[in-house]
């Protein structure tokens, strides 16, 4: 703003706080001592309340007395005060000039001019300084990405294929206890995981299987795994193929995996297939077996990845 | 200052001494002959702010964010950042002797054994839905009014991109108590990253440390979440308001009011009270939340283990239309040449937010180039008077709304006793038809509003007489107080003021019309 903006003018006026033609102030301008008053009861009862949200601090009370004193004094101060501001201190509508943001055209001028005949003639006619600092820069540039993201985490390399499940990985529980060939009644479900991985969060994330009595007979879910469901005992992994959430609610009556998180269902008779919602691949099954003792354990470990998909999944 | 060799001085010539202005006049002397901060904090006192009720949204974003940095640091002072499993002894008994992780028995403890914990952390937790909350309704007032327009295209990128940081700071903190619905969500991040072709399984590995759910997701998201993310937060709000102040607010046409002027009330003390006022009404309302209305009861939840899930999984809201875009969107997943393209995660969680804040980022450029109109804008529009801008980000919104319902199918489908795939098939048509139905309904709702003469009038009651022969006759009723919008005509705020006495026009004085400088009868005090 330029100097003539405010000259002073030492002619003092008396400062508009409200007018009588505001058709939303003319009340409190008519009677400014009834609002002073309002605005006085509401800071007085502000006080009351910050004063008991102290009391409230000190004595433990409850949360609400705690919130409720504490959020109404802060409330009705801020009440108060913009009441002060808007009926109480000068409303205008006052007027201010916008400067203009523009310099003149030379000013411009002369700015560019600056950036182009200095870079022309002081910094192109030393090309080879600049290119080596860009060089420099370049290099330094590129070897920095390693250490600020190649240092965050392992490289993924085959850990997405992998689980912990191998031939003969006997099949427990949470707590550990193995699954016997009595253990599900049929329709019965459970989690599982290879013994020795059932409280390690990163194994349980990766190995969670469901294991699921379908039936008491041994099932053929697709041609090719004639004997991975002996006794009607079938498992999948537990990990949606969608976005990894448990696939952790079982409609026994249609004998559907549902996953709470999209909504995408698997038939267990069929080989988890999905049946709808966006889930693009069945659940991969685990084979399994009894072993000697009579106790569920795996023929194999998962023939594909488990989980959502990604750019290195294979397609076989 | 003179010597005081001359003894003990009275009242009277100290103040003589200091001037006109007293010992205020003397502390402006004085740092004005070091940093000259006179002529430029005049300025500023008389700075006017335009009053208007949609101008105080990006002050609830403000006042959000100091309030969530205050109860912030009240947080940071007992949470724990470590998936460490620890045995839970504290004094919610439902939990007792379990295995939980060393964060979420943190956050416990702040719920039910720090004195003021919990309502701290409702507090947090609100105002971080109020913080994004009000800026999207900022978002909004901006562009339907054309704020956006030359010369602050930069400001609203600035507003945009904290946007997303807020989306982004939110869903991080909404993470940090690993809770068993939190993880959950942190679960489908991972899978997020990692549907991204070529580098996504090496994003998700780098970021969480390993195979989900890693070892250092929880440390590194804790400084994210107090340090990174609300240092640049910070940064970003200087500059919003740095730009505002330098290009000045724009104004909605009236009274007065040009493109070369600004007209409303004073820096100080004006506006200085009243945006206070605001300041201390947003912490008030905040506290209030937090005490009564119950928010993210994470020890109902329980604490997160990778194999359990529970019914109705859903994100916080602001979340909540990529979700629903997750959901509508068909199972097709691309594979060839041995490499797997998660089409289904992808293009709805990846591409199409990437696409929506895109779009919102180049708008101002995009409609400069449809319009062609490159001059400076400091008058607002009225929505009416754009039809196809508020047509297009009545749509644009719309889209948003209809799959952030989308993210509901399945308590839709539970409540209303629906088929889940009757409510999936419906989204997916709403999806398309709802934003073109209300781009065209509200195309032609502008084009109708400004047809109409006298909208946002208050009706006038027709009164009919009949005389005494019988003849009918009709008049419109007097105007009632506040039936025709009217504004008295700004004038430039007065260099002096005459502040002693304090003079009262008597209320004589005022009801017989007495006449200002203003033109206006006023009370001054």
């Amino acid at each position: 703003m330029s100097d003539a903006d405010h000259q002073p003018s030492r002619t003092k006026v008396p400062m508009p706080i409200a007018t009588l033609d505001d058709p939303h102030l003319g009340d409190a301008a008519r009677n400014p001592e009834r609002a002073e008053g309002i605005i006085a009861l509401i800071f007085v009862v502000a006080i009351v309340m910050v004063a008991g949200f102290g009391a409230a601090y000190w004595q433990n009370w409850n949360p609400w007395i705690l919130g409720g004193t504490m959020g109404a004094g802060l409330f009705l101060l801020g009440f108060g005060l913009t009441a002060w501001g808007k009926y109480l201190m000068p409303q205008g509508p006052f007027v201010e000039e916008r400067h203009v943001l523009a310099s003149t055209d030379e000013e411009r001028d002369s700015m560019a001019a600056a950036l182009v005949e200095r870079s022309s003639v002081v910094v192109k006619r030393r090309k080879m300084l600049g290119g080596l600092f860009a060089l420099g820069s370049g290099i330094f540039g590129i070897v920095a990405v390693f250490p600020l993201l190649r240092s965050l985490g392992p490289v993924p390399g085959t850990s997405f294929d992998r689980t912990d499940w191998r031939k003969g990985s006997i099949l427990v529980d949470s707590n550990g206890r193995a699954v016997h060939k009595d253990t599900l009644v049929t329709g019965g479900i459970m989690t599982v995981f290879p013994r020795g991985f059932q409280s390690n969060e990163q194994a349980q994330s990766m190995d969670q299987t469901v294991l699921i009595r379908v039936q008491d007979t041994d099932l053929v879910t697709e041609s090719g795994r004639e004997t991975w469901a002996p006794l009607g005992y079938v498992a999948y992994s537990k990990m949606c193929t969608h976005l990894g959430c448990p696939v952790g609610l079982y409609e026994q009556e249609l004998e559907l995996l549902v996953c709470p998180c999209h909504q995408s269902m698997f038939n267990v008779r069929n080989g988890a297939v999905p049946q709808f919602g966006p889930a693009p691949r069945p659940l991969p099954q685990l084979p399994l077996m009894f072993n000697a003792d009579g106790y569920l354990a795996a023929q194999a470990g998962f023939d594909q990845a488990v989980g959502p998909g990604f750019w290195e999944r294979t397609t076989t | 200052m003179s010597s005081t060799l001359g003894g003990s001085k009275t009242a009277r010539e100290m103040k003589d001494e200091r001037g006109p202005y007293g010992r205020v006049g003397q502390v402006v002397g004085e740092l004005d002959d070091r940093l000259g901060v006179a002529k430029g904090g005049r300025v500023f006192l008389d700075k006017i702010f335009p009053d208007h009720w949609s101008f105080m949204l990006g002050e609830i974003s403000l006042y959000s964010f100091i309030v969530l940095i205050a109860t912030g640091i009240f947080l940071a002072l007992y949470y724990v950042p470590s998936a460490t499993q620890v045995i839970y002894h504290g004094s919610y008994a439902p939990l007792h002797g379990q295995r939980v992780a060393e964060s979420y028995a943190s956050t416990v403890r702040i719920s039910f054994d720090v004195r003021g914990g919990l309502l701290v952390r409702q507090m947090h937790h609100w105002a971080a839905d109020i913080f994004t909350g009000s800026i999207i309704v900022h978002m909004a007032r901006i562009f339907f009014t054309g704020a956006f327009r030359k010369p602050r295209e930069l400001n609203y990128t600035i507003g945009i991109i904290m946007l997303i940081i807020a989306i982004f700071e939110g869903y991080i903190g909404y993470s940090l108590p690993d809770d068993l619905i939190s993880g959950t969500g942190l679960r489908i991040g991972y899978s997020i990253a990692e549907s991204i072709p070529f580098v996504g399984s090496y994003l998700a590995s780098f970021m969480w440390g390993g195979t989900f759910p890693g070892n250092s997701v929880l440390p590194r998201f804790y400084i994210i979440h107090v340090l990174i993310f609300p240092l640049i937060l910070f940064a970003l709000i200087g500059a919003h308001l740095t730009l505002l102040v330098r290009q000045k607010h724009t104004q909605f046409p009236g009274e007065g009011r040009t493109e070369t002027n600004v007209v409303g009330s004073p820096m100080f003390p004006t506006f200085m009270a009243k945006t206070t006022g605001f300041l201390f009404m947003v912490a008030g309302a905040s506290a209030l939340l937090g005490a009564f209305a119950q928010i993210n009861p994470i020890w109902q939840f329980g604490s997160y283990e990778p194999y359990k899930i529970s019914y109705a999984v859903q994100p916080d809201w602001y979340m909540g239309w990529t979700d629903g875009a997750l959901r509508i969107m068909p199972a097709w997943e691309f594979t060839a040449w041995g490499h797997t393209i998660p089409l289904e995660v992808f293009l709805p969680a990846v591409i199409f937010p990437g696409l929506v804040f895109n779009i919102a980022l180049m708008w101002p450029a995009l409609e400069r180039r449809m319009t062609g109109d490159n001059a400076l804008h400091n008058l607002l529009d009225r929505p009416r008077d754009r039809p196809k801008r508020t047509a297009a980000g009545a749509a644009f919104f719309a889209l948003l709304f209809t799959l952030f319902a989308a993210s509901s199918t399945d308590v839709l489908a539970n409540y209303f006793h629906l088929s889940l795939n009757f409510t999936l098939w419906a989204f997916r048509f709403l999806t398309v038809l709802v934003p073109i139905v209300v781009a065209f309904v509200t195309y032609r709702l502008c084009i109708e509003m400004q047809g109409v003469q006298g909208v946002g009038k208050r009706k006038r009651a027709n009164i009919v007489h009949r005389s005494a022969s019988g003849e009918y006759s009709t008049e419109t009723s007097a105007p009632r107080p506040d039936d025709e919008h009217s504004e008295l005509h700004p004038t430039p705020v007065p260099d002096r003021i005459d502040i002693e006495p304090l003079v009262s026009t008597s209320a004589a004085d005022a009801a017989n019309g007495a006449s200002s400088p203003t033109g206006a009868r006023q009370v001054t005090r």
